[in-house]
C-alpha cells in the first residue's frame, strides 16, 4: 500500500471525528483540545500534500500560538463551565445539520464535476521545488507576493495595537484605603461570577 | 322724453329694450352688495328700479302699437351668446303684443308688490337682501319673456326657478321653509330637464332655436309624431313651473316664504311663464294636435282638483294657493282650446286680482301679528276696512262677477267650450266656476265677516299706507282691465292676434244667456257661501264634520304629498342611506381600511423575521448560499 | 502520491460543514470562534490541494497568508471578547437582542 495512501486514510478520519468531537463535548477547553487535535491532523496533510512548510507554520502558529491564545482566554473568563439555559430556537440545530449535509453534497457533485473522483495529483511538483519546499516557497513570497507580504506585516502591528487597546482596563493609582476594601469583599465573598441569565 | 325714448326703437335695430331687465339686474346687483348698508333706501332702491323698468316697458309698448298691425315686432341682438358649428344663439330681445303684455304684467303689478315690501318688510334685518332677490327675479322673468329664442327663455326660467328658491326659503331659520324652498326647485326641475330635452330636439330639428326660424319654418320640417313630442316635453316645463296635475305639490308649501313672494311669484309673474311657453310655442303644438289635448284635459283635472282643495283649506294663503293652481288649469283650458287671446286675457286679469288678494292677505296676517289660521279670525271688516274693500274687490273678481274683469275672462272661456262643441269643458268649466266662487265666498266670510274669534282678531289694526296705497291701485286695475276687455273680441285679445291668431268660433248658446249663466253660477255660490259661513246660522264644525273623510283628503291635497312620499322620496332617501351606511361605510371604508390592516397584518407578521438572533441571521446566510450553491450546480 | 485529489478537497468540505454547523449551534461566543478557525483551516486544506494539482505554489502562498491573517484576527477577536464579557459578564451571543421587533 502507498505511504501516502495510509496516512491520509488513518489521518483523515481522525481529524472528523475530533472536529465532531468539538462540537459535541459540553466542556469548552475539551473542544479547544480537539481542535488541536485536528490542527495537528491537518498539518499531517499538508505534508501528504508536499507542502512541508505549511505543515510546521499550522503547528507553529496554530496549535502553537493560536490555540494557546485561546485558552488563555478561557481560563481567563472562566467560562468553562456548562450554559443551562434551554435552547430557545429550537429549529437551528435540525436546519444546520441538514444544511451541512446539502453543502457537503453540493461540494462532493462540485468535485466530481470539476475534478473528478479519479484524478491523481499530477507528477512534476518535485521539479518545483529544486531546494525544497521552503525555499521555492520562500522564492514565490518575497518575489510575486511581495507587496502582499509587506500588507500582511503592518496588518499584525495594526492587530497587535488593537488587542492592547482593547483589552485595557482604566487604570489609576488606587488608594491603601481602596485596596483594603477590596482585600476584605474578596475574602468575604469568594463566589465566581455567575453566568448571567438574560431576559 | 317720450318721443326720445320713442324714437330710438326701431324694429331690426339696436333700442331700449335691453334697459327693461338691465334696471333691475342693477338695482338686484347694488343691494346685493350693499343692501345691509342702505338700510331702508333698500326698498326704495329696488321699488324704484322696477317702477323705471315700467315706465320703459310703457314706452317701448307704445311705440310698438304705433306700428301698423302685421308690423308689431321689435328686435333686439346684444351679444353673441353662442357659437359653435353650425349652431348659433344669440341673446336676442323680442318684443311683439305677446311679449308686450307680459312685461307690463312683470314691471307694473311687480313695482306694485316691491312698494308693498318695503311696508311689509319693514323690521327685517335682512331685507337688503330680500329686496336684491326680488329685483333678481324680475330681471329673469323679463328675460324669460322678452327671449326672442328658447335659449334666453330657457335662462329666465331657470333663474326664476332660482329667485323662487331663494324666496321661498327666506326666512330658513324657520324649520320647514327649506323644506318647501328644497321641494318647489326640485319639483319644477322634474319639468324643466324635459324642456331642455324638449330643447335639444328642437336644435336636433332646426339648428337654432331662434322663435322666428323655428315658428317659421316647422310646419315643413316637423312631423306630427316629433312634433307632439317635443310639444308634450315643453308643456312638461309648463306643467312642473305652472304647478298643474302631477307637479301641483309645490306651490302650496311655497306659501313658507313673505307673501310678497307669494304674490309676485307664486300668483303674478312665475306660475304663468308656463302659460307663456304654450301660448308662444302654439305653432308646434297647433302641429300636433295630441298635445292640445293634453293641455286640455290637464288644465280640466287641475282646474276641478285644486278647487276642491281650496274649499277644504283652513290657512288664508293656502287657499289662495290652490286657488291659483286652479286658475292656472283654467288658462290652460282656454290654450287647448286654442283660444290663446283668451288665455293671456286671463292670465292679465288673474295676476292683478290674485295679487291683490295677496297682498291684502298679507295685510290681514300682519295685522292678525302672523296668524294665517282663518278660524282664529273674523269680523275683521271693522278692524281693517280698506283691505277688507279691496280684497273683496279682487274676490268678486275671481269670483266672476261682473263687471270685474275675472267675469270677462271666464266668460269668454267658457264661451269658447260652449262654441266650439266641447260641451264636457263646458260643463265641468262651470263646476269648477261654482267652486271657486264657493270658496272666494268662504274665506272672505271666515275672514272679515261675523265675530271675531279669537283675541289676535279682536287686537288687528289696519296696515300702513304704504302697504294699502298697491292694494288700492291693484284694485283699480281689477277694475280697468275688465273695462278693457268687454268680450272676447275686446282691446287685448285683438291685439294679441298677430302672434296668436283669432279664435275660431262656432255656434252654441248665445252670448247672452252664456252670461247670464255665468253670473247666476257665482251669485249662487257666494250665497250659499254666505249663508254657511258669514251669516252664523249654521254650525260650520259639523257641516265639516259631516262631509269627512272627504273634507281631510282635500285639506292634503288628496295626498299627492303622502303618495309622492311613499313612492318617490322614501326610497330616495332609502338608497341613500344604503349608499352611506352599507356601501360607504362597508364597501369603501371596508377597501380603504381592509387595505391598511392588510398592510399591518402583513408588518405583524413580516417583523417577525427580526428576531434579535445572531445566529438565525447567520442560518439564513448560509441557508441563502447553500441554494445558490445548488442553483449553479443545477444550471451547470 | 497514489490519493486522489478529489478526496482532500472533500475532506476540506467535510470540515468546512463541521465548522458551519459550530458557528451556527454554538452559543458561547469562543465555542464559536473556535469553529470559524475550523472552516479556515478546511479552506487553507482546499488550497494547498489546489496547488499541488495545479503544480502551483501560489496556493502554498495563498494558505500562508490566510494562516497570517487568521492569527491577527484571532488576537483582535479575543480581546473584543474579553471587553464585552467584562461589560455584560456574559458571552452569550443570544444575550444581545435588542435589535429586534
Amino acid at each position: 500500500m502507498p505511504l501516502d495512501n495510509v496516512v491520509f486514510w488513518v489521518f483523515a478520519p481522525i481529524a472528523v471525528a475530533a472536529a465532531i468531537g468539538m462540537l459535541v463535548t459540553r466542556s469548552v477547553v475539551y473542544a479547544a483540545l480537539f481542535l488541536v487535535v485536528n490542527f495537528g491532523c491537518i498539518a499531517v496533510m499538508y505534508l501528504v500534500l508536499d507542502a512541508a512548510f505549511l505543515f510546521a507554520v499550522q503547528i507553529i502558529v496554530y496549535a502553537g500560538a493560536i490555540m494557546v491564545l485561546f485558552l488563555f482566554v478561557i481560563m481567563l473568563l472562566g467560562v468553562d463551565r456548562i450554559d443551562v439555559r434551554s435552547e430557545r430556537l429550537w429549529l437551528q440545530r435540525p436546519i444546520a445539520i441538514v444544511l451541512a449535509i446539502g453543502f457537503v453534497l453540493e461540494v462532493g457533485a462540485a468535485v466530481r464535476a470539476g475534478v473528478g473522483f479519479a484524478t491523481h495529483a499530477p507528477v512534476g511538483f518535485e521539479a518545483l521545488q529544486p531546494a525544497g519546499n521552503t525555499q521555492a516557497v520562500a522564492e514565490v513570497l518575497f518575489r510575486d507576493y511581495f507587496f502582499p507580504f509587506e500588507a500582511t506585516s503592518i496588518l499584525l502591528i495594526v492587530a497587535a495595537i488593537a488587542a492592547m487597546v482593547l483589552a485595557q482596563r482604566k487604570v489609576r493609582a488606587i488608594t491603601q484605603a481602596e485596596l483594603g476594601e477590596e482585600l476584605e469583599n474578596e475574602a468575604a465573598d469568594d463566589v465566581e461570577p455567575e453566568i448571567e441569565v438574560t431576559p | 322724453m317720450v318721443d326720445a325714448v320713442v324714437g330710438a326703437l326701431v324694429p331690426h335695430s339696436v333700442g331700449t329694450l335691453w334697459l327693461i331687465p338691465a334696471l333691475p339686474l342693477a338695482g338686484a346687483a347694488i343691494n346685493l352688495f350693499f343692501g345691509n348698508r342702505l338700510g331702508k333706501w333698500a326698498g326704495v332702491l329696488g321699488t324704484a328700479t322696477v317702477f323705471l323698468s315700467f315706465v320703459v316697458s310703457v314706452a317701448a309698448v307704445l311705440n310698438l302699437l304705433s306700428y301698423a298691425t302685421e308690423s308689431r315686432l321689435a328686435l333686439q341682438h346684444l351679444f353673441d351668446w353662442i357659437s359653435v358649428g353650425g349652431f348659433n344663439v344669440g341673446a336676442d330681445l323680442r318684443l311683439d303684443t305677446l311679449s308686450a303684455t307680459m312685461i307690463l304684467v312683470v314691471t307694473g303689478i311687480g313695482a306694485l308688490i316691491h312698494l308693498y315690501s318695503i311696508g311689509y318688510m319693514a323690521e327685517d334685518p335682512r331685507r337688503g337682501r330680500f329686496f336684491a332677490y326680488m329685483n333678481l327675479f324680475v330681471f329673469f322673468m323679463l328675460m324669460l319673456v322678452l327671449g326672442a329664442n328658447y335659449l334666453v327663455l330657457y335662462l329666465g326660467w331657470e333663474g326664476v326657478g332660482l329667485c323662487s328658491y331663494l324666496l321661498i326659503g327666506f326666512w330658513f331659520t324657520v324649520p320647514g321653509n327649506a323644506e318647501a324652498a328644497k321641494k318647489a326647485f326640485i319639483t319644477t326641475r322634474i319639468g324643466d330637464t324635459l324642456m331642455l330635452i324638449g330643447l335639444a330636439l328642437l336644435v336636433f330639428k332646426f339648428g337654432t332655436l331662434d322663435f322666428e326660424v323655428i315658428f317659421g319654418t316647422a310646419g315643413s320640417v316637423l312631423t306630427k309624431d316629433v312634433a307632439t313630442v317635443i310639444a308634450l316635453l315643453l308643456f312638461a316645463g309648463a306643467i312642473g313651473k305652472s304647478a298643474q296635475l302631477p307637479l301641483q305639490v309645490w306651490l302650496p308649501d311655497a306659501m313658507a316664504g313673505p307673501t310678497p313672494v307669494s304674490a309676485l311669484i307664486h300668483a303674478a309673474t312665475m306660475v304663468t311663464a308656463g302659460v307663456y311657453l304654450v301660448v308662444r310655442s302654439h305653432v308646434l303644438f297647433e302641429i300636433s294636435g295630441v298635445a292640445l289635448t293634453v293641455v286640455l284635459v290637464v288644465g280640466v283635472a287641475t282646474a276641478l282638483f285644486a278647487a276642491t282643495c281650496a274649499i277644504a283649506q283652513f290657512d288664508i294663503k293656502r287657499v289662495l294657493a290652490y286657488s291659483t293652481i286652479s286658475q292656472l288649469g283654467y288658462m290652460f283650458i282656454a290654450v287647448g282650446m286654442r283660444a290663446y287671446g283668451v288665455a293671456m286675457f286671463f292670465l292679465v286679469a288673474h295676476a292683478c286680482y290674485k295679487a291683490l288678494m295677496f297682498l291684502g292677505a298679507g295685510s290681514v296676517i300682519h295685522g292678525m301679528h302672523d296668524e294665517q289660521d282663518m278660524r282664529q279670525m273674523g269680523g275683521l271688516r271693522r278692524a281693517m276696512p280698506w283691505t277688507f274693500a279691496t280684497f273683496a274687490i279682487g274676490g268678486l273678481a275671481q269670483a266672476g262677477v261682473p263687471p270685474l274683469a275675472g267675469f270677462f275672462a271666464k266668460d269668454a272661456l267658457l264661451e269658447v267650450a260652449n262654441h266650439t262643441g266641447r260641451e264636457v269643458v263646458f260643463v265641468l268649466g262651470t263646476i269648477a266656476a261654482f267652486l271657486t266662487a264657493f270658496y272666494i265666498g268662504r274665506m272672505i266670510c271666515m275672514t272679515f265677516l261675523g265675530r271675531e274669534r279669537s283675541e289676535a282678531a279682536e287686537h288687528a289694526h289696519e296696515s300702513q299706507l304704504v302697504m294699502l296705497v298697491p292694494l288700492i291701485l291693484l284694485a283699480v286695475g281689477v277694475v280697468v282691465v275688465g273695462i278693457l276687455q268687454l268680450n272676447p273680441d275686446g282691446a287685448i285679445t285683438q291685439a294679441l292676434e298677430p302672434v296668436v291668431g283669432a279664435t275660431a268660433l262656432g255656434a252654441g248658446l248665445s252670448v247672452p244667456a252664456l252670461i247670464g249663466m255665468a253670473v247666476a253660477v257665482a251669485l249662487l255660490s257666494l250665497a250659499i257661501a254666505w249663508w254657511i259661513y258669514g251669516s252664523g246660522r249654521v254650525d260650520t264644525v259639523a257641516f265639516r264634520a259631516r262631509l269627512e273623510p272627504m273634507a281631510t283628503a282635500a285639506q292634503n291635497g288628496w295626498y299627492f304629498d303622502r303618495a309622492y312620499d311613499v313612492v318617490f322620496v322614501q326610497p330616495a332617501k332609502a338608497l341613500a342611506r344604503l349608499t352611506s351606511d352599507v356601501f360607504d361605510a362597508l364597501v369603501i371604508d371596508g377597501a380603504v381600511n381592509g387595505i391598511a390592516g392588510l398592510v399591518k397584518r402583513s408588518a405583524s407578521g413580516g417583523k417577525l423575521i427580526q428576531t434579535g438572533f445572531v445566529r438565525t441571521y447567520a442560518l439564513v446566510l448560509f441557508l441563502g448560499a447553500v441554494l445558490v450553491l445548488g442553483f449553479i450546480g443545477v444550471r451547470g | 502520491m497514489r490519493t486522489p485529489i478529489a478526496y482532500f478537497l472533500l475532506l476540506g468540505g467535510i470540515l468546512f460543514s463541521l465548522g458551519t454547523v459550530g458557528v451556527l449551534v454554538n452559543r458561547n461566543a469562543l465555542r464559536i470562534f473556535m469553529s470559524v478557525e475550523l472552516m479556515l483551516n478546511a479552506v487553507n486544506l482546499t488550497l494547498v490541494s489546489f496547488a499541488r494539482m495545479h503544480n502551483d505554489l501560489g496556493g502554498q502562498v495563498l494558505a500562508f497568508f490566510s494562516m497570517v491573517v487568521a492569527a491577527a484576527e484571532v488576537v483582535v477577536g479575543l480581546a473584543i471578547i474579553v471587553s464585552i464579557y467584562r461589560r455584560r459578564r456574559t458571552i452569550d451571543v443570544d444575550a444581545a437582542r435588542e435589535m429586534r421587533w
